[in-house]
Parts: structure tokens; sequence; C-alpha cells
């Protein structure tokens, strides 16, 4: 076991390499079975100290707010921030090599034996479930819109414009956005 | 040029920037392009995808690589990735730097709250559309809302879930 330093030098020590961005990513990829967030605060705060439990908290809430995966945009956001460009490339590329050689593997599996009426069964179950799991985490989402009626409302609306009316994403987003943003900043402070 | 690519690159180049909350709230629209405009694959088989996704480790972007896997193999899986991931990683690369000006800033914390429940929409959409794909029969849907609610009310690990409700299939209890 080796002593953690007691100095200064800690921070500087912390400062993960090109490679230590691709590994340390990589580890938070190929472990990140049914949700990756756990996984990344573990390796980033815990196991590579990489940054502070309060620096963490604050790279996620930016990623939160960007469009995009949450977790591929602290890769960035975290490699950018200690090596730059290459850096950000590094730790995306270390993310997303194993899950998405993982993905197509099961889905070359799937292929081949779609027509078996086990294997069919199987992932239509599976299928069902994986409906759970969006279900589940859009009620959380929503959650905190409860008795505020003018966010519901407009939660409602965006339901009927995108899976009632089924309008083109591009075209519907930016005007419920907007719409939302403003009407919330005048309506409820 | 009528390969099916270049319409799927085009789309996940344009979603990438709208994807508020990850791939989940830009199902709908996938599914739309994927199924009803381009006719690419049956609702069915959009679901399947999705549900081998969530079986994957890793984001929870797994699903756009399955969709160009299955539309142009390999090359599709890494095509799609990158046009989905390069807009908003670019956005973060760049936002990054700047973000510790604003952070407080009164505006930013209005564009958080105003963009909460059009992604609570957007999600409930995905949600709805999902289980209409994949509910085929009754005991499909009863098993979506037993998982709905063995993970709302407890702390069962996910995968768990997934295995278990994959066996269920697979003996013949449901499906």
């Amino acid at each position: 076991m080796a002593s953690p330093p007691s100095d200064g030098i800690r921070a500087s020590n912390n400062r993960p390499t090109i490679t230590g961005l691709f590994t340390g990513f990589f580890m938070i990829g190929v472990r990140g079975f049914g949700g990756v967030l756990p996984w990344a605060r573990r390796t980033i705060v815990e196991e590579r100290q990489w940054l502070s439990a309060a620096e963490f908290t604050e790279v996620l809430g930016l990623c939160q707010f960007l469009p995009g995966g949450n977790i591929i945009n602290v890769s960035v956001a975290v490699g950018s921030r200690f090596r730059g460009g290459p850096g950000a490339v590094a730790a995306i590329l270390g993310l997303m090599l194993a899950p998405v050689a993982i993905v197509i593997g099961l889905g070359a599996i799937y292929d081949q034996f779609a027509e078996q009426p086990v294997v069919r069964r199987a992932f239509a179950s599976l299928a069902a479930a994986a409906s759970a799991f969006v279900l589940t985490a859009s009620l959380k989402i929503a959650a905190p819109l409860r008795g505020r009626w003018l966010a519901m409302a407009i939660a409602a609306l965006t339901f009927v414009a995108i899976a009632v009316i089924r309008l083109p994403l591009p075209l519907a987003m930016p005007v419920l956005a907007v719409a939302s943003i403003l009407l919330l900043w005048w309506f409820e402070v | 040029m009528n390969h099916p690519l270049l319409p799927l690159s085009l789309l996940f180049l344009q979603m990438s920037l709208l994807a508020f909350g990850g791939a989940n709230s830009i199902l709908p629209e996938l599914q739309r392009q994927v199924v009803d405009v381009h006719h690419l694959m049956t609702p069915h088989t959009f679901a399947a995808l999705f549900a081998l996704a969530q079986a994957a480790p890793g984001p929870n972007m797994m699903v756009i690589s399955l969709i160009g896997w299955n539309v142009a193999g390999l090359s599709g899986a890494i095509l799609t990735m990158v046009c989905a991931v390069t807009p908003s990683s670019v956005l973060t690369f760049l936002v990054a730097r700047a973000w510790y000006r604003f952070r407080d800033a009164p505006w930013r914390r209005a564009i958080q709250r105003g963009l909460l429940p059009v992604t609570a929409g957007l999600l409930l959409s995905s949600a709805a559309l999902l289980i209409k794909a994949t509910t085929l029969d009754w005991s499909l849907g009863l098993l979506t809302a037993a998982v709905t609610v063995l993970l709302l009310t407890t702390r069962i690990h996910p995968m768990l879930v997934l295995g278990g409700a994959a066996v269920l299939g697979a003996v013949g209890m449901v499906g």
C-alpha cells in the first residue's frame, strides 16, 4: 500500500495523462452495465482522484445542461480540462470503444438467432422490460413538476406534439423550449 | 445518392444538438425518421434494438450505433455514432471553457428550469412509443407495468431485472 502524498504535490500528481484519460474512461464504459454515472463518479473522484466530489458535481451540472449523452459530455469536459483537445478525444474514444463493440456483438447474436422462438420470446420480454426503464426515468424526471400547473401543461403539450401528433423534433423542440423558458421565467418565480 | 446512410448521418448530426437529456429524448424522432419516413425497419425491430442497447454497458446512446449497424453493418455503426456524438461534444468542449464565468448567472438557471418540462414530455413520449411497440400481448404489457413498479419502489440492480425478464420470456411465461 502506497502512502498518500500529504502535501500540495497531490493535485499535480493526479493530473491524468492522455493514456490515463483513455484507460480511465475505458473502465467507466466497460463496467457501466445498467447505468454509467455511478461508475464515472467512482473512477474520477475516488479511484483516480482527478476531481474532487464538488468539482465532479459541477462538471456533471454543465453536462446535463448541454445536449448529448451526459457521460459523453463528461468525458469531453474532463478530457479537455486536463489535456485539451487530444485529451477530450482520448477520453471519448476510451469511453465508447468497449460499449460499441459489445452492443454490435449483441446485435450480431440477435440477428443470428432471431428466428428461434426461444430467442424471439426472450427478446420480446427484454424489450418490454426496457420500455419500463424509459417509463421509470421519465416519471422520475417529471416528479418535481407535480403541483406546478404551468410546467405540467408544457410537459403535456410536448407529449401531445411528439407522441400523438408526431411533429418533427427539429421543428417542435426549439419552439417548445423557448416558450417553456420564457413562460416559466415570467409566471413562475 | 440514395444510400440509406446519407439521410441517417444527416439525421444524427441534427439530433445531436437536440438530445437534451441524452438519447432517450430523441427516440420518438429517431423512430419517426427510421420507421415512418425512411422505412428502414419495423417498429418492433426498432424496439428490439433499443432493448439490446439497454442490455449493453456504456452510455445510453448505444441504440444509435445499433441503428447504423442494422442499416449498413460496421461502417454504419461507426458513422452514425460519430455523427451523433461530434456536434454535442464540440459544443461541450467550447462551453466547458466559459462555464465558470456564467455558472451562477440567473439566465442559466432559467434555461435549465425551462428545459425540464420539455425533457419530461419528450421522455414520456419515448416511453409511450416504446410501450406501444413492445406490448405484443397482455402478458408483455403486464411485464412492463410490473418492472416499472419494481424500479420505482426498490433499488434492485437493472441488469438483474433485464436478465429476469429475458428468462421469463425464454421459458415461455410471458410473450
